[in-house]
């Protein structure tokens, strides 16, 4: 029986020799098949003797587990080959380009919108909207501007009809907002307004947002802690400060300028004031007991500022070259 | 208001440099635009005189002179064509620097010559000039030119408000310095003149509450051709204000020191004597400006027996100006109300000197004052025989008491301000008040129009104490949070729907074209302006893809092949009563659907890309319905509906348009109402159930016109029992399928939320749908 070991080499070398599974198959069953050499060797055990018989066996099973292990590992082997070839030949260039739609963005003005109402919204500022196409009085009368007050001219107003105008400023939503709410407010006020000017540095429309705080102990010191703290936070600049001048609006006193210190100089961002008693008395509120401040900001500016633009007119152009430059 | 610093100097005169003075000004509320030197920083040139000139003897063009600069004579070679004996005019000194210029010893073609003579334009006084600056033959010799022609001046102009009117000549302005310095006041002093005509002519005022006080005087005799002095002249020039006869000078004069608006007429165009009264219906009048103007009946003019002779506080007339032959004038200061001339030099096109300080108010306390003033000039200037002044004095205003309360002030403004010092600014401004546990009660004087009330005191203390000095404090409140509904989306988030679909935002002009609104969206009426700024910003815009298509043209002569726009803005119509606005969200998309790129077939966009945008912001609530719009093309329109209600469009932009536009390939746009598309619901939470459903497919070949949306409804409507959903997924015409058919494959989502599905049931349901399919749609089952 000693020249059975020959065949776990014999066997080694023929599995090898298979590269796929079914070859490894025929090469098993010339082995451990039904008519295989090792199947016959065990149906040759019956011819000897009880004494021999043991050892015998013994010895054929250890050729057979030789020879199954050969077999498994062969099959592992072949397994793995394949999978790797598999992932081989599946591997992609990760760095070509995804499939993709074009990246959208906002304009630069609904930007700095976005983030003037965010900031005035995180103390608790509502947004307030009105008219565009406003009456005159509204706009006007209203806010202690009567008609032929010289401060009319001041607005190069566009006017619709005889008792509409395009407004000249977003003030007028302070009105319509005091009309309908009781103190304390806290509103913001943006949007689109309108003066007949166009040249390199005006635009005929643009954006202003309005501020209105009215509450019972405003101060003027805390409109310019208010606009103070706003332009640190929007421009991100903890050592900006604000300048106010003296200047005059129908429909705030004391009313002021605003200007913003800026590379060593001041820029003029906007006006402001404490709300006139003429307005309160036109919404009904008592300004012996409530005060307020108001602000206008003119918001192409500060997106000029914000994003270092220098023309406002690529504002209302929208070539995409120039548009496409805000998108986060 | 523009003016010579020098000239409010001799008003008040504090210790601060001119970038100071201009500072404070500005500081305290009278905004400084511009600051002027009179002359460019240049020294060394004095008063020349020419005293011998001989031609050079080798240039036909120079002369060499021999110019007395004081002690000395220089000899200087010299191209002006006036250069003459005797002629008095600016030497550049050896050593001197001009704009431009270094003045050396040189030769000119061979001749020494020791300085330069100059023109205005070379001392930089004129941007152009003819030959050198004549002098006066009475300049003196030797003296440095920057004192003589006072030079060392500074232009300011200022950008006043509209409420300090006060501030609108040099005495204001000075007083507004004594208020912020302290420094002292220095009027010009007025003697009355010595009467010496008995002529005058008698004053009659009918409109005393439009004209309280009327002041007026003869002068007779005087010279009409006087030249007005060098001072005078300087004066105005640096006020902006040309000098034109010395009688019209002196008007102006006063008017800039004074503030007070002056007239004067010619006594001998006069006819009898002069009454003010509102204008006679058809009354007209011939202005200085040589326009006749038709009065209107609540214009306020001036008036001799003849009819109107002038606009009251706006413009004299021109049939009694004086001129250079006058010999005799009636001098004219009255207060004409801010009511009676606001708006009026307006209406006829017009802004004066006078009207504009008439309309924001004139010192009523200075009207006999100012005439004295003028007298004087004129006799100074023109001589002449002064008569005794006529005058009518109504009802002037009154300037009422205002409290100001010193806890109010300070609780207002935010600060601590010294009891003392709220008095001693009071004071400074020219205010008189008494004072009574810690209330000041205030008068202002006649010059100020602007103080009727606490706040206008709050202000003035404010703006003397300095706003700078008001601390930036950010208020204490109470809190309570804003509401927030969540059953209410914000616009914020339809951007960032917008973007994230790969959409450009835009902001257009809300006025347009009035032809996009007419021909694009079939707006016959669009709400017009009446001042637009140009004609193809003349109407207001109904809908936003005007806006849009013009971007994008912009865009396509900028070589760009692809857009995807939106815009989220403001549309304008016509209500009942006036106006309503709506918001509008509207998008374009134009070229291949993606960006060209390896892993993507190229396409074009299609109706059914952007109906997936809209399908998106509709929350796939919307229903679509077939109706034209004048922009679309007729084959690729959808009307939306949410609610029942038409809540935009989408579709192609109609073949002709994208001819017309030069577009070379197709457009689709869509407009949706904002406000539509805000509303979502709370969710409510639904048991979901354990038992499965099945899927079921089936196929029907129906008529090529036949509406899928119209089957979907139908199925919905007929509720088969455990049908939950049914689902196109497959269109098919061609091969197999007759040509006027169309193949449409369905999904169907059978399911017992209750128990197990029985086979029969699903087979059921399946039947009820295609009976459905059959009977309304005429569908045969496809194998």
């Amino acid at each position: 029986m000693s020249d059975l070991n020959h065949l776990i080499a014999e066997a080694q070398t023929d599995f090898i020799a298979c590269d796929a599974l079914p070859a490894l198959e025929n090469a098993k069953a010339k082995y451990l098949g039904k008519t295989g050499l090792l199947t016959d060797a065990l149906k040759g055990l019956g011819k000897l003797s009880a004494e021999e018989r043991p050892a015998a066996g013994a010895a054929i099973n250890v050729v057979k587990q030789a020879i199954e292990q050969a077999l498994n590992a062969r099959r592992e082997a072949i397994l793995e080959a394949a999978q790797a070839q598999q992932l081989a030949s599946e591997s992609l260039d990760i760095t070509l380009p995804a499939r993709t739609q074009s990246r959208g963005g906002l304009h630069p003005v609904t930007l700095t919108l976005q983030r003037i109402e965010q900031l005035f919204h995180s103390i608790g500022f509502d947004v307030a909207n009105g008219p565009e196409i406003e009456t005159d009085f509204y706009n006007f009368t209203a806010l202690n501007i009567p008609e032929n007050h010289p401060a009319r001219a001041m607005h190069d107003t566009f006017y619709v009809d005889e008792s509409h105008v395009l407004r000249t400023h977003t003030s007028p939503v302070q009105v319509h907002y005091m009309q309908n709410k009781q103190p304390p407010l806290k509103i913001i006020a943006p949007g689109r307004v309108y003066r007949v000017d166009s040249d390199a540095t005006h635009s005929p429309m643009f954006h202003q947002v309005e501020g209105l705080w009215v509450d019972e102990h405003i101060s003027f010191a805390n409109l310019k802690g208010v606009v103070q703290d706003f332009l640190q936070k929007f421009f991100e600049r903890d050592d900006l400060t604000v300048r106010f001048r003296p200047s005059f609006f129908p429909f705030t006193e004391p009313s002021a300028e605003m200007d913003m210190s800026w590379n060593g100089g001041w820029l003029e961002i906007g006006g402001c004031g404490m709300v006139h008693p003429e307005v309160f008395k036109h919404v009904n509120i008592d300004s012996e007991q409530y005060r307020g401040f108001a602000f206008g900001l003119g918001v192409e500016r500060l997106a000029m500022l914000r994003y270092g633009v220098n023309d406002l007119r690529h504002f209302f152009n929208n070539d995409l070259r120039f548009l496409q430059q805000f998108i986060k | 208001m523009q003016f010579s610093e020098n000239w409010l100097r001799t008003f008040v005169n504090p210790e601060m440099d001119t970038q100071a003075l201009s500072h404070a000004l500005t500081m305290t509320g009278l905004e400084v635009e511009e600051l002027t030197p009179v002359a460019p920083a240049f020294e060394n040139i004095v008063v020349g005189e020419i005293v011998s000139a001989v031609k050079h003897p080798d240039a036909d063009r120079l002369q060499v002179c021999q110019v007395k600069v004081g002690q000395e004579t220089l000899q200087i070679v010299c191209g002006a064509a006036n250069a003459r004996v005797g002629l008095k005019a600016p030497c550049a000194l050896v050593g001197a620097e001009l704009p431009g210029i270094s003045i050396k010893q040189a030769k000119v073609r061979g001749v020494e010559s020791f300085g330069m003579m100059c023109s205005s334009k070379e001392l930089g006084l004129a941007a152009e000039a003819t030959g050198l600056l004549e002098l006066p033959a009475d300049a003196p010799v030797g003296q440095d030119i920057r004192d003589y022609l006072d030079l060392n001046d500074t232009l300011f102009t200022l950008k006043l408000t509209p409420n300090r009117a006060d501030c609108l000549s040099i005495l204001g302005i000075a007083r507004d310095v004594v208020a912020m310095t302290g420094a002292p006041l220095s009027v010009p002093t007025t003697q009355p003149s010595a009467i010496t005509t008995d002529k005058s002519i008698s004053v009659q005022v009918q409109a005393t509450e439009a004209c309280p006080a009327y002041f007026g005087r003869v002068i007779t005799g005087v010279n009409a051709q006087a030249k007005s002095p060098d001072w005078v002249v300087r004066r105005l020039e640096r006020s902006g204000i040309r000098s034109i006869s010395a009688l019209v000078d002196i008007t102006n004069y006063v008017l800039l020191e004074l503030g007070q608006p002056m007239h004067a007429f010619d006594l001998d165009k006069l006819q009898g004597n002069v009454n003010v009264r509102l204008a006679k219906a058809g009354e007209s009048l011939q202005l200085l400006n040589g326009n006749t103007v038709q009065l209107a009946a609540d214009d306020l003019v001036i008036a001799d027996n003849s009819g109107a002779i002038a606009l009251a506080g706006i413009m004299g007339g021109e049939p009694t100006s004086v001129t250079d032959v006058t010999t005799a004038v009636f001098l004219e200061s009255a207060f004409f109300t801010p009511d009676t001339i606001a708006g009026k030099a307006r209406r006829i096109g017009l802004s004066t000197d006078s009207s504009y300080r008439f309309e924001r108010g004139v010192d009523f306390g200075n009207t006999a004052n100012a005439l004295a003033r003028a007298t004087d000039l004129v006799l100074s200037i023109c001589g002449g025989q002064a008569g005794r002044v006529t005058q009518s004095v109504a009802t002037l205003p009154v300037r009422k008491q205002v409290t100001l309360r010193y806890d109010r002030l300070q609780s207002v403004l935010g600060i601590d301000i010294p009891y003392a010092t709220v008095g001693k600014l009071l004071t400074q401004l020219g205010f008189t008040f008494t004072e009574q546990d810690h209330v000041f009660l205030v008068q202002a004087p006649s010059y100020r129009f602007d103080i009727a009330r606490e706040e206008d005191l709050i202000e003035e203390i404010a703006r003397l104490y300095g706003y700078d000095k008001i601390p930036a404090i950010t208020p204490h409140a109470n809190l309570a949070m804003l509401e927030q509904s969540e059953s209410r989306l914000n616009v914020a988030g339809l951007r960032d729907a917008m973007q994230s679909q790969g959409y450009q935002e835009v902001v257009t002009y809300s006025f347009v074209d009035e032809a996009w609104e007419r021909d694009l969206l079939g707006n016959a009426s669009p709400i017009p302006l009446k001042n637009p700024i140009a004609s193809n910003m003349s109407v207001m815009r109904s809908g936003l893809w005007g806006g849009l298509l013009d971007v994008l043209s912009y865009n396509l002569n900028r070589k760009q092949d692809r857009a995807l726009l939106f815009e989220v803005g403001s549309s304008y119509h016509t209500a009942a009563q006036g106006y309503a606005e709506q918001q509008k969200l509207a998008g374009l998309f134009y070229g291949d659907f993606q960006p060209e790129q390896w892993a993507s077939d190229k396409r074009e966009v299609d109706f059914y890309d952007v109906k997936a945008t809209v399908d998106a912001l509709t929350k796939q609530q919307a229903e679509y319905r077939v109706e034209t719009h004048a922009a679309l093309h007729p084959g690729q329109t959808a009307r939306v509906y949410i609610d029942g209600k038409a809540q935009g469009w989408f579709g192609k932009l109609h073949p002709k348009w994208q001819q017309d536009y030069n577009f070379p390939k197709a457009t689709f746009l869509f407009e949706l109402n904002v406000d539509a598309l805000l509303h979502a619901s709370v969710p409510q939470y639904q048991e979901v159930s354990k038992f499965l459903g099945v899927r079921r497919d089936i196929a029907v070949i129906v008529n090529a016109n036949v509406q899928v949306q119209a089957i979907i409804d139908a199925v919905k409507m007929a509720q088969i029992p455990l049908l939950q959903q049914i689902q196109l997924f497959d269109v098919y015409q061609g091969k197999g399928i007759a040509e006027n058919k169309k193949s449409l494959a369905f999904l169907v989502l059978i399911q017992d939320t209750h128990k197990t599905l029985v086979d029969t049931e699903a087979e059921a349901a399946m039947a009820e749908l295609l009976k459905i399919l059959e009977n309304q749609f005429g569908a045969e089952l496809r194998n």
